[in-house]
């Protein structure tokens, strides 16, 4: 495990107290600018509508009020069915699971293979899958809706799973490679010697200390697949879409009214899943993102 | 370097059917992804290079008309202007997050006691669609209901904050909107490279005398270049790509004033059923993010690979 | 696509005797009508095919006026799974049966005698080559202008007839503090008022040339510059927080009393009545000025798509539901429009409602009744856009007229 940076200061020996004010002011200041948004949503969603029309975003609700959030769950109109998002947000859940496991799995192999493995033209085929991350995803949707057509799953869940595979693989193996790269070899050598090959290599002694890069790209996969709304709303019909969908429909509803407290609430949900994802599973995204700068 | 099968005798076993199966192994696992990889994405976008040069509208059709696309997008004043904005809103983007980013990496980095919270609070924006913030974002930057009118409610009736509804200054919003998610994950970054860096150099450099100002520019600054690179890559690539953001707080306006690229291609693909010059439009992002991409990329790659370890 | 076939089959095969919880055949419907009032018009519909025996299968995308559902389509058409049928409105129901996609409800229209129902105009959507391939729902109207009537009377403002008056009218409003136009600055609301500015600058012959046929010199002429000038002074006749308001909250505006008026469609009419709001007694409803006898219209209608032999029954029950009387009574009771079908008794319907049925009927005599060009029933969508661009970007930024006119008729000859 990576040993703690001795920061200058305590290299320095000296205590500047009035830079720590200085250090902690900016960080709070910064802290509650960030915090903003997040705050006008949460505040909204808890007031009575009457009150978010008349009033300043930032104000206390006067009174607070938990039907909004019950609305969003239960009884929020996606279109014609009145019964919240309740059941996309479990079409989300298995859609993103399947999705994140399935490209992190092939990541892992793949960085495996890249650094592990390597043969003659494998600088020049992660060089084209790292230039295939970069490619905005409307420019694929019409060909890729022709694909999936004729590979018959283009509205399902089986569908909108691939598609997110597809474009999770280079990412996945991007931190991969670039993670296992730091893996001592020697070990690996030693592995063979006792005989063992490529996937016993891999279950017994890389997959084990994988954990920080599983963390980075199972929390990137998943932002990034919980949040899409092009991809699930083109490749799933009706009560099947992910939950991007409803909360679209819920949100960005043309006409007629608007009840913002139900909407915040409803994006309250939408988020919560990658809100705890990011939470929780910070301290290892730093760590993951580490891993391969420090020195034996 | 090429692995040979060597038994536990470190002979080189007779290449048998076994021996081979196992060095073609890495290539099988490797190859769906490849193939994929070539099928999804570059075949995609040959696909999309050739359509920017038929006369498509509403559907594909195979009659090839030359640069006519490229021509006619170039003739629509709307496209200048995101084009335009692309550049400010791309060079602001990158160099405000990397700034910031850095920033508070360093503050984060000095053994602060809420370093966990701060760090979920800076990165939170990054899990966040703007489906979800974006009305949040629109409320806040409202001079009506905003930012602006908290302020005056404050005492200062003079402050003016009404950036999103002015046709000039619209662009610089969707600035901040984008720095705002993006800078946290630029964060995360600089505080892994940070938390690299090897401490006998700092500590050699404070017994010489250096004050911790110079320490960190002349020292820690420069060995975070390889962060440096990766974050501009990947910020560049965002900013390209970026449309929700824009739709949500703009729309693209007031007119079409805070366009960019990515909802022109938009509209012309799929609304105005102009194929062939959405397709265009595309082929030139894409071929912008080639120009900034590849380099790195080679860069990345070489590098990485030759230093090994 | 194909599970739903098979399912079909076996259940045919076992005959209807399979209790109620076998899997009836349903449509599948897209749209945009996700918020509470016209979800629960739709309903009508949903219910009406749940009695004939036919499941629904909802699929709405909300978001951009239909743009995002329109991306979807065009995505779930190249992967050879379209719905069974989705909202669409003009020009874009031409091109989609210009791909060969939607179905022929000829022999639905011919039973239940669609052709003579239907206005003409409407018939040019709902139709291809001749063949009927949309059942429209409504007719909206473009050029009406919605005021708070407590507004005018307190300023004994009677509603404008010209153009000059109108202006005058609006600084009476200005100068007791009111906002005079309550607009919300998106480019499809910029182009409604557009609408109005053309016909009332040029009349409906000048409208239909410009705007529907393209003519060059229309497109330059000093006519169209009079309507660019129109959008200009209306320009300044706005609060500063317009840009990107949603056309709701302008709606919002009037009624609540902070601004006088609203230049929008009858939709907006909707939002009235949710607010608990009468016509002539809280708020007006008068054309543009300039624009009376006119009627620039835009229609939402389901199209079909061509579907196999098995699905067919469905979709021709989903047609028929659509056009029947009672539906289409029912649902433009709350959304603000006029049912498509002329025969519809027109008792149940507001004022405003009712003067929309009347001048419907003068209009089609004088051959005033236009597609609105703001809402993709005067030109093509990929003529619509650019040309909205020109639009938009004049409202919003100023300049010169004539230079307005020379970027409009640029704009139509790089995009045809």
């Amino acid at each position: 495990m990576a040993t703690d940076w001795e920061t200058p200061q305590m290299a320095q020996g000296s205590g500047f107290a009035w830079s720590r004010l200085v250090i902690y002011g900016l960080l709070g200041f910064l802290a509650l600018v960030y915090l903003l948004p997040l705050v006008v949503m949460l505040l909204t969603s808890f007031k009575p509508l009457p009150e978010i029309y008349a009033g300043n975003i930032l104000s206390l609700p006067k009174e607070w009020t938990i039907a909004p959030w019950i609305d969003a769950w239960e009884r929020a109109c996606v279109g014609l069915s009145c019964n919240g998002i309740k059941g996309y947000f479990w079409n989300s859940t298995k859609m993103t699971v399947l999705a994140v496991t399935l490209s992190t799995l092939i990541g892992l192999l793949n960085g495996y293979v890249l650094t592990k493995w390597k043969f003659k033209g494998a600088d020049l085929l992660f060089g084209l899958m790292l230039f295939s991350c970069f490619i905005p995803f409307q420019i694929v949707l019409i060909p890729m809706a022709t694909v999936l057509g004729k590979m018959g799953i283009a509205s399902s869940t089986t569908g909108l799973v691939f598609v997110h595979v597809v474009y999770g693989l280079c990412f996945t193996t991007l931190y991969a490679r670039n993670y296992y790269m730091a893996f001592p070899d020697e070990l690996i050598k030693a592995a063979m010697i006792d005989g063992a090959h490529f996937f016993k290599i891999f279950w017994r002694i890389l997959l084990p200390s994988s954990g920080p890069i599983i963390v980075v790209a199972v929390i990137w996969q998943f932002t990034n697949i919980w949040n899409d709304f092009l991809f699930g709303a083109s490749f799933s019909t009706g009560e099947s879409a992910p939950m991007t969908v409803a909360l679209n429909n819920v949100v960005n509803t043309s006409t007629g009214e608007r009840p913002y407290n139900v909407h915040m609430a409803a994006a309250m949900f939408a988020a919560l899943p990658t809100l705890l994802v990011y939470i929780f599973g910070g301290r290892y995204f730093v760590r993951g993102l580490m891993a391969g700068s420090v020195k034996g | 370097m090429a692995t040979t099968y060597t038994d536990a005798r470190g002979y080189d076993d007779a290449p048998s059917a076994r021996a081979r199966f196992q060095e073609l192994l890495p290539k099988l696992v490797l190859a769906p992804s490849v193939v994929i990889t070539l099928v999804f994405v570059y075949g995609f976008i040959i696909w999309t290079t050739y359509l920017s040069f038929t006369k498509s509208r509403g559907y594909p059709v195979h009659e090839l008309v030359g640069f006519l696309n490229y021509t006619r997008v170039w003739a629509q004043p709307r496209w200048i202007v995101a084009i335009h904005n692309l550049a400010i809103f791309g060079i602001l983007y990158i160099f405000i997050c990397l700034f910031l980013g850095l920033l508070l990496a360093i503050l984060l980095d000095q053994r602060i006691r809420q370093e966990g919270t701060l760090r979920a609070i800076f990165l939170y924006p990054m899990a966040l669609s703007f489906i979800v913030t974006g009305t949040a974002w629109k409320w806040m930057l409202n001079p009506g209901l905003g930012i602006e009118k908290l302020v005056h409610d404050w005492g200062w009736t003079n402050f003016k904050f009404d950036w999103i509804v002015n046709e000039d200054m619209a662009i610089y919003t969707v600035v901040i909107a984008g720095v705002w998610q993006a800078s946290g994950f630029v964060m995360a970054m600089f505080l892994a490279g940070l938390r690299g860096i090897d401490q006998d150099i700092i500590k050699a450099a404070s017994i010489d005398g250096a004050t911790l100002p110079k320490i960190y520019w002349r020292i820690i600054i420069p060995q975070l270049r390889p962060v440096f690179v990766s974050a501009l890559a990947i910020l560049a690539h965002l900013a390209i790509k970026s449309y929700d953001l824009v739709v949500a707080l703009t729309g693209g306006g007031p007119g079409y004033a805070s366009d960019l690229p990515s909802l022109f291609m938009y509209a012309n693909t799929f609304t105005r059923n102009q194929l062939g010059m959405g397709a265009a439009s595309a082929v030139m992002m894409l071929l912008t993010v080639a120009a900034i991409m590849v380099p790195y990329l080679y860069s990345e790659v070489r590098q990485s690979s030759r230093s090994g370890r | 696509m194909r599970a739903k076939l098979l399912t079909v089959l076996v259940a045919g095969c076992f005959g209807v005797g399979l209790a109620l919880s076998a899997e009836q055949q349903s449509v599948e419907v897209v749209h945009w009508w996700t918020s509470g009032g016209e979800a629960a018009a739709l309903k009508v519909l949903k219910d009406d095919m749940q009695k004939k025996g036919y499941g629904w299968k909802d699929s709405p995308i909300a978001g951009g006026g239909g743009d995002q559902a329109r991306t979807v389509l065009r995505a779930r058409v190249a992967s050879g799974n379209p719905p069974d049928a989705m909202q669409m409105l003009g020009f874009i129901i031409t091109d989609y049966a210009e791909e060969g996609l939607l179905g022929n409800l000829d022999s639905v229209a011919a039973k239940e005698g669609w052709d003579k129902v239907v206005p003409a105009p409407l018939q040019k959507f709902d139709k291809y080559k001749g063949h009927w391939v949309a059942a429209p729902v409504n007719i909206h109207r473009t050029n009406w202008i919605w005021a708070n009537k407590k507004i005018f009377d307190e300023l004994k403002i009677t509603p404008p007839k010209t153009f000059d008056e109108l202006l005058a009218a609006a600084d009476k409003i200005k100068k007791a503090g009111y906002i005079p136009f309550a607009h919300g600055g998106q480019p499809w609301q910029d182009a409604t008022i557009f609408d109005s500015a053309v016909l009332s600058a040029g009349g409906p012959e000048f409208y239909r040339k410009a705007l529907i046929d393209l003519d060059k010199t229309a497109l330059t002429s000093k006519t169209m510059e009079k309507a660019f000038e129109q959008m200009q002074k209306l320009h300044g006749l706005l609060d500063p927080n317009y840009p990107n308001r949603d056309w709701n909250l302008a709606s919002a505006m009037v009624i609540n009393g902070k601004a006088a008026m609203q230049i929008m469609g009858d939709w907006a009419k909707g939002e009235f009545f949710k607010a608990g709001k009468k016509p002539n007694v809280d708020f007006l409803c008068f054309q543009y000025p300039g624009t009376e006898g006119s009627f620039t219209f835009n229609s939402d209608a389901f199209a079909l798509f061509k579907v196999s032999k098995e699905r067919e029954a469905a979709q021709f029950t989903l047609a028929s539901a659509i056009m029947d009387k009672n539906f289409q009574e029912q649902f433009n009771l709350v959304k603000g429009s006029i049912p498509a079908r002329m025969d519809v008794p027109g008792d149940k319907f507001d004022d405003c409602g009712k003067k929309s049925m009347a001048d419907l009927q003068v209009a089609l005599k004088n051959n005033a009744m236009l597609g609105s060009f703001a809402h993709g029933h005067a030109v093509p969508e990929g003529l619509k856009g650019p040309m909205i661009d020109v639009v938009t970007n004049y409202f919003n930024k100023g300049g010169s007229p004539a230079e307005a006119t020379k970027q409009l008729a640029a704009a139509v000859e790089n995009a045809k």
